[in-house]
């Protein structure tokens, strides 16, 4: 019985020793190691692939979603995102705040979800038609009601960004053909043709708009 | 080019590079197994267990390494977190309480990474790197080491002797795991995922005008060292609350194929490593057909359901675009959904409660076989093996002869291993899910209602004990009942199927082979491949029909 007391202190001792070194290896060593090469090779990813405007001032990360509202409320000059539902839903932060990722987890016969689509095809309508050009809900596409799995997606479908360049050029007195040539600029297709999906970065395209808009473009 | 043609295309690119690898990969591994040499730092490293690395250890010794080493690694990770608020480099996150703490230290050391928690605000610069990641790589070595230590067992005759735990688990993280991690974690950080050591921090925004001062606040962190090994040693814990959607972490179309192939490669090589080390590739080449026909069924019912897309809400939105990222689409998020529950990944890179009905129950019952195909990281490859067995036995039974598997006879014992390895985690899946349902308290958790509501706890529990670590996250699962029942189900459902194993290892290293004879069923076969398809259809099948029936199911015919 002591024997074997003993000899269960013994393997778990080496269990310990066997932690602690595999800790150095791959806890530090191997971290350290990594960030060293990606901070040297590539200092501008590896630090969130943050973006500046024309005037050098940093307007957030190529990677991560923002807002573009106004008083709360859609700023209807700029192109918007996809909706976030899953976020601030916990009250340690608030939406694209301190930003926390996450999705609404709602299933397909959830009645909250049927609902939020609804009145997002609703808003997405109503929004975007201006005089001489209404949009129908056919129209919609199915990213520009849903929210995303990180609820941080920095990019839309080329479809939404189309769908909403007669409200952008109305309200910036832009012709339409000027903000469809600005999407096709800045729609990234699939990578080597098949990876992926075809999509539209917001804040890329805003900031391009902005430029436009104040006659840097 | 449609969704779904590109969807089918990346798929055929994930198969031609998962190929490529399999032979080099497979090899490699073999020979990390079978050499006599040691490097010099695994050398520093054995002088620091203090362990002599060329011992040889029967299966019980074998087996008090690899729950020595766990509980130590429990024990290290839950006072890790209890004590985060006092250590430097903690963000200012405060110390994880006692019952989130033990859920979290259960589910890395048990490979299942499941979270109660939101990453970027509760986990520091140390736990994360210092205690998690380095979960992933031991938690990883260790399942690899199991497996071979079976290998052995079908390999060696008349000893009983499965090897040295202790080199097996340092080889496998120096020889294996850190060399593909460091060259992957690069490859992230091209493609856009971050890896500094910065605080949480203010980032300028677009607009100045914004309700909230026009700046969003991050955290940095060592991600893409994280995230490189979380998919190569399926585990499957993210940095972020959103795994593998956020884009810090997977960052474009091509880093999330990279991450698919990262998830399948050990797995499927594996199967090589073990013809090799069983004398005989085609042994290997049977189980990895068997593996990899499951895993391309599931993925292309995954295609056919999300993008058919049906669910009331879906409908009405055009797609099943819900939880999904714009930059993967449907095709390449069914694609990682498959491969992370066919394995015991748990990443995520699309959230499975906003799949289909059907999509949701593809993702459970992918779990449900027992993650076999290919699996996860060496649980895989002794999930499949138990498998094959109890697919030999079922023959034998037919054709009334004593059943045998590569030479070995597969007896009255080892049948009772396997059985008891079977019935672990259906007992724990089904009787915690049936116990929290009676209960009054946990179905508080659940955001939906109905059919799904209750999947959302099967899913839970299926994941918990099956070291998945998915969820359906809609269920709030920080609360004291999911976090201690879900840590013991992780625990039991990791280490009792290893105790079977190991000492199914023994018996089989004990035995004389038997030589091969005309009425030998041979399991190289097709034929063969077909049936073990079929025993392991019918034992999960058999065992969780009733259950899938009242949630996905239901859900799915309901739509």
């Amino acid at each position: 019985m002591n024997n074997s007391a003993a000899n269960t202190g013994r393997v778990l001792w080496a269990g310990l020793r066997a932690l602690l070194a595999l800790t150095v290896v791959c806890g530090v060593l191997y971290p350290l190691a990594v960030t060293g090469i990606a901070q040297a090779a590539f200092p501008w990813r590896a630090n969130g692939s943050e973006i500046e405007d024309a005037s050098g001032k940093t307007v957030g990360s190529a990677l991560i979603g923002q807002t573009y509202l106004n008083d709360g409320k859609p700023d209807p000059r700029w192109f918007q995102p996809r909706p976030s539902n899953g976020l601030g839903s916990n009250s340690v932060n608030s939406q694209y705040r301190l930003i926390v990722s996450g999705a609404t987890n709602r299933s397909g016969d959830n009645a909250d979800l049927i609902q939020s689509v609804e009145a997002a095809k609703a808003a997405v309508i109503r929004d975007n038609s201006v005089d001489g050009h209404t949009v129908k809900p056919s129209d919609v596409p199915a990213d520009a009601v849903t929210s995303s799995g990180s609820g941080l997606d920095p990019h839309i479908s080329p479809a939404y960004a189309k769908l909403q360049a007669h409200r952008v050029a109305a309200r910036n007195h832009l012709p339409v053909t000027e903000v469809d040539r600005l999407i096709a600029a800045h729609t990234d297709d699939r990578t080597l043709g098949f990876v992926g999906e075809p999509r539209v970065n917001v804040l890329r395209l805003n900031i391009a708009l902005r430029d436009v808009v104040e006659g840097r473009g | 080019m449609s969704p779904v043609l590109a969807g089918v295309l990346q798929l055929l690119a994930l198969i031609v590079a998962l190929g490529l690898s399999y032979r080099p990969l497979g090899d490699h591994m073999a020979r990390v197994y079978s050499s006599d040499r040691h490097l010099r730092v695994e050398k520093w490293i054995y002088k620091g267990i203090g362990a002599n690395p060329s011992v040889e250890m029967r299966w019980p010794a074998y087996l008090r390494g690899v729950l020595a080493f766990s509980a130590v690694g429990v024990l290290f990770l839950y006072l890790l977190q209890r004590v985060q608020g006092a250590l430097p480099g903690s963000l200012g996150f405060v110390s994880i309480d006692p019952d989130q703490a033990f859920n979290t230290a259960a589910s890395f050391v048990a490979n299942t990474n499941w979270q109660s928690y939101y990453g970027e605000q509760a986990m520091g610069h140390v736990v994360q790197t210092g205690g998690l990641a380095v979960q992933n790589f031991v938690s990883a070595a260790l399942g690899i080491a199991v497996a071979v230590a079976l290998v052995r067992g079908f390999a060696r005759s008349r000893t009983g002797e499965l090897g040295n735990f202790w080199a097996d688990l340092v080889r496998g993280v120096v020889r294996i795991l850190l060399p593909i991690s460091v060259v992957g974690a690069l490859v992230l950080v091209a493609c856009g995922a971050i890896q500094n050591f910065a605080g949480i921090h203010e980032v300028g925004q677009f607009l100045n005008e914004h309700s909230m001062g026009g700046s969003q606040q991050w955290n940095g962190g060592a991600v893409a060292s994280q995230e490189v090994i979380k998919e190569l040693g399926t585990n499957g814990g993210g940095y972020f609350n959103a795994n593998s959607a956020h884009p810090f972490e997977n960052p474009d179309p091509l880093s999330n194929l990279f991450e698919i192939y990262l998830i399948l490669l050990i797995p499927f090589a594996l199967t090589r490593t073990f013809g090799r080390m069983v004398g005989s590739l085609r042994q290997g080449y049977a189980i990895l057909g068997t593996m990899a026909a499951i895993w391309l069924v599931f993925t292309g019912l995954m295609l056919w359901t999300e993008f058919a897309g049906r669910g009331p809400a879906f409908e009405l939105a055009g797609g099943a675009m819900e939880g999904k990222e714009t930059r993967f689409g449907i095709g390449a998020s069914a694609i990682f959904s498959v491969a992370t529950t066919l394995t015991s990944t748990g990443a995520v890179n699309s959230f499975h409660s906003s799949y289909t009905g059907f999509g949701g129950g593809i993702t459970m019952l992918g779990m449900q076989l027992g993650e076999i195909a290919p699996g996860g990281v060496g649980s895989g490859l002794y999930g499949m093996l138990i498998m094959a067995i109890i697919a030999v036995f079922i023959a034998g039974l037919m054709v009334g002869r004593t059943p045998e598997y590569l030479g070995k006879k597969i007896g009255t014992r080892q049948i009772k291993f396997a059985a008891c390895y079977i019935l672990v985690t259906p007992a724990l899946v089904l009787g915690f899910t049936a116990v929290a349902m009676a209960l009054d308290t946990p179905s508080h958790s659940m955001t939906n209602s109905g059919a799904h509501g209750f999947s959302e706890i099967l899913y839970a529990y299926t994941s918990g004990a099956n070291n998945n670590g998915s969820a359906f996250a809609g269920l709030n699962a920080d609360t004291q009942w999911f976090n201690t029942t879900l840590g013991i189900a992780m625990l039991l459902g990791r280490f009792l199927p290893m105790v079977f194993v190991l000492a199914l290892a023994g018996s089989l290293a004990e035995q004389t082979p038997v030589p091969e004879t005309a009425g030998t069923l041979r399991t190289e076969k097709p034929l063969f491949t077909g049936l073990l398809v079929g025993t392991i259809l019918i034992v999960a099948g058999l065992t969780y029909f009733p259950a899938l029936a009242l949630g996905p199911l239901a859900e799915g015919l309901a739509a």
